[in-house]
């Protein structure tokens, strides 16, 4: 029980310390899921009320939608949600012991990024633009 | 004299399945969205509205809404447990996050029964 309170050394700067890319994505999940409680609750639930509410409440979403400054947040919000699938379809493949060992994890880290970016440019342009 | 730390009882092991479980439940909506989406593109007010005033997409959308709510609680409150260290501050965001995501479960549910 000692050992629960028991002082011990941290290293936590979090400047020098370089996160190896399985870390990097790690933290993106993370972040990405906090941005998406935050997003869901601020706007999703709320537009998507409006959204069915009326046809002027639609039409004046939309019209909400066409300034620069949302679709930016849009895309932001598109991202996390795409970035946090992907990650999490990894975790989940990992809890299946698939691609646990360091080379596998290494490059579906990779693909991990480099998907949720590329899905989110195509659903973005194909939903936004 | 044990020192007590508070964190609650009994997750872990229900909590990490309930993780997985919401997370595949999200996952399948997802594709499943997606594919509706596709099929009702450029999207009007009435073709939106009949997408999910249908019985099998209300009740699909209302277990992602259950999923992700539930999903929410579990991510948030492992990042409190992880940042926020004072106990009581903790225990306010975590009563925050629970109101919050329970009043937007309302709306949303109230949302799609009213179609």
């Amino acid at each position: 029980m000692a050992d629960a309170t028991k002082k011990r050394p941290v290293y936590l700067n979090l400047v020098s310390i370089r996160l190896p890319l399985p870390g990097f994505v790690s933290i993106l999940h993370r972040i990405s899921g906090a941005l998406l409680f935050l997003l869901l609750l601020i706007f999703g639930v709320g537009w998507f009320a409006d959204s069915l509410a009326s046809p002027s409440a639609f039409a004046a979403l939309k019209q909400t939608f066409s300034y620069p400054i949302v679709r930016l947040l849009l895309l932001v919000a598109l991202w996390a949600y795409l970035h946090h699938f992907c990650a999490g379809i990894r975790y989940l493949l990992m809890d299946l012991d698939i691609g646990v060992t360091l080379a596998p994890a290494r490059m579906s880290s990779y693909a991990v990024l480099a998907v949720s970016i590329l899905l989110t440019l195509f659903v973005g342009s194909w939903l936004l633009w | 004299m044990v020192k007590r730390i508070v964190t609650g009882a009994h997750y872990g092991l229900r909590d990490w399945l309930m993780q997985r479980v919401t997370a595949v439940i999200m996952a399948v909506y997802t594709l499943v969205f997606l594919a509706a989406l596709s099929c009702i593109t450029p999207v009007t007010y009435d073709s939106w509205r009949n997408l999910f005033a249908q019985g099998w997409m209300r009740i699909a959308t209302f277990l992602f809404l259950v999923s992700a709510f539930l999903h929410a609680w579990v991510g948030m409150r492992d990042i409190l447990m992880d940042y926020v260290k004072p106990v009581g501050i903790r225990l306010f965001l975590e009563t925050l996050v629970i109101i919050a995501l329970v009043g937007c479960g309302g709306l949303a549910v109230q949302t799609l029964w009213r179609l």
